[in-house]
């Protein structure tokens, strides 16, 4: 077997008095979909959130495409990663929010192109022609110089899923995003995830309540409880015949059997 | 009854020397404004540091600069830093003062602007691996500007009427000026009346500006180039 592209080992995360994750371990292997579902409070989207730096952690390791991602070697040492460090393993990954966090002030066409810009120094012209082929992607090819705000809440996640995009990473990480959509919007939405996967292969990572488009899509789903992963397997393995009692209670109470 | 009438010919006679000082006390403004907005945001920048002894310093020296008056910084300014070999003209020094005085004001209501901003826009940022600075620079300010304006043009316009405070330390301006031309011709009435009626025009059309600026700064903030 390869090298897994994420590895947690023995991750411990803590909000002041409220232990997340207290012996994390957890692997996804290259390409791989992976779906995590689980009731609230879980730690589901915690653990995207470390993933992307957005959260520290209090003890463990984590590996992403081979490199510790909040570790790195100084001086022969293993020690905490300096701003530089997590700067360059961000590359590998990208976000999409629940609440899309769009910049308000920018055009959709400049919420797309900011990043490649900066962060790459991307020359304005390639990076507009790449927006172009995500939002036509996205199905948002009239909407360049519309401002978020002038937008629906599908087509805002996906100017998020574009945006995300464009920075290349290979791990893309669904944070719950189409959990404050309208029940109308939500299929525009995971329509062009099903697309992405058709077109190219990621490895992705999602945190969702839509259960039968985990099944559909995943390769892999995660039942999360209390920090852990109380179950998972193949999405039918998981969907079909859950083992646990716990996953059983939840589809359940999710799926309205 | 002398200096309880109001003499037109005085008045008039008078008007261009405390036009002429007006410039003055306008230029200490601009220039006062332009370093306090910059200090204002200086400290604001420099107490979210990482560094806790830095935060921590600019804390106490923000609340330093805040809770003594600014008339002892004046003085400190210009009587004592010359003894520390730093000596100034005093338009320069009422300029430094008023920027630090006012800058020390200003970096509070930057703050709260940047506060203002959603925590989601700076998760944005960072998951697309824009660097600090480009954060600020692109995704914070722009959007934190706006809110900020009323409270910055009150400062500037509190400011504008500290000006006074500058002839303690011989800077020619209108009050300064006024006193002058009362005490060679024995007649205050008309000389301190147009300094009033010159702060209350000033600030009236400062307001109004100000909150010009506002309504057409456009509500999401501005994106550069």
């Amino acid at each position: 077997m390869s090298t897994p592209i994420i590895e947690f080992k023995n991750v411990k995360k803590r909000f002041g008095d409220t232990t997340i994750f207290s012996d994390f371990n957890f692997t996804v292997e290259e390409n791989e979909i992976v779906s995590i579902i689980g009731p609230s409070g879980s730690g589901k989207s915690t653990l995207l959130r470390i993933l992307m730096t957005l959260e520290g952690i209090d003890g463990g390791y984590i590996n992403v495409a081979g490199e510790s991602l909040w570790h790195m070697h100084w001086q022969g040492q293993y020690v905490p990663a300096n701003s530089k460090h997590l700067h360059k393993m961000r590359n590998h990954l990208g976000m999409v929010f629940q609440h899309f966090n769009l910049f308000p002030h920018m055009s959709v066409k400049r919420n797309i192109t900011e990043a490649p810009m900066r962060v790459k120094g991307v020359s304005r012209e390639d990076a507009e022609k790449s927006a172009e082929k995500l939002l036509n992607l996205v199905g948002l090819a009239d909407k360049a110089n519309s401002y978020p705000n002038d937008l629906s809440g599908g087509q805002k996640q996906r100017v998020g899923i574009a945006r995300a995009l464009a920075m290349k990473p290979s791990i893309l990480l669904l944070d719950e995003i189409t959990s404050a959509l309208d029940p109308e919007l939500v299929d525009e939405v995971l329509d062009v995830i099903r697309n992405l996967v058709k077109e190219d292969s990621f490895t992705m990572l999602l945190v969702t309540h839509e259960m039968y488009f985990a099944r559909e899509i995943s390769d892999r789903v995660c039942f999360f409880d209390k920090g852990a992963i109380v179950e998972e397997g193949k999405p039918e393995e998981i969907f079909i015949s859950p083992k646990h009692d716990r996953t059983k209670a939840f589809l359940n109470a999710y799926l309205g059997q | 009854m002398n200096g309880f009438s109001w003499d037109w010919a005085f008045a008039w006679e008078v008007l261009p020397m405390i036009l002429s000082a007006a410039k003055v006390t306008l230029l200490a403004t601009l220039l006062g404004s332009i370093f306090a907005i910059f200090m204002g945001l200086v400290f604001a920048l420099l107490r979210r540091s990482p560094s806790r002894i830095l935060r921590n310093s600019i804390y106490w020296l923000v609340e330093f600069i805040r809770s003594t008056p600014l008339l002892v910084q004046i003085f400190f300014l210009y009587y004592v830093m010359p003894e520390f070999g730093i000596s100034m003209s005093p338009l320069m020094t009422g300029v430094f003062a008023l920027g630090l005085h006012y800058g020390a004001y200003l970096s509070e209501v930057f703050r709260s602007g940047i506060d203002g901003i959603e925590k989601g826009q700076w998760e944005a940022a960072r998951a697309l691996n824009l660097t600090t600075i480009d954060t600020y620079k692109d995704i914070v300010l722009p959007q934190a500007i706006r809110p900020m304006i009323p409270a910055t043009g009150n400062y500037i316009i509190a400011m504008f009427k500290e000006t006074p405070q500058l002839s303690a330390i011989t800077l020619l301006e209108m009050l300064q000026v006024a006193k002058i031309i009362g005490s060679e011709n024995f007649r205050y009435l008309e000389p301190f009346t147009l300094v009033g009626i010159l702060y209350l025009v000033f600030s009236i059309v400062a307001a109004f500006g100000i909150h010009q600026v506002e309504k057409r700064f456009p509500k999401e903030g501005f994106t550069l180039k």
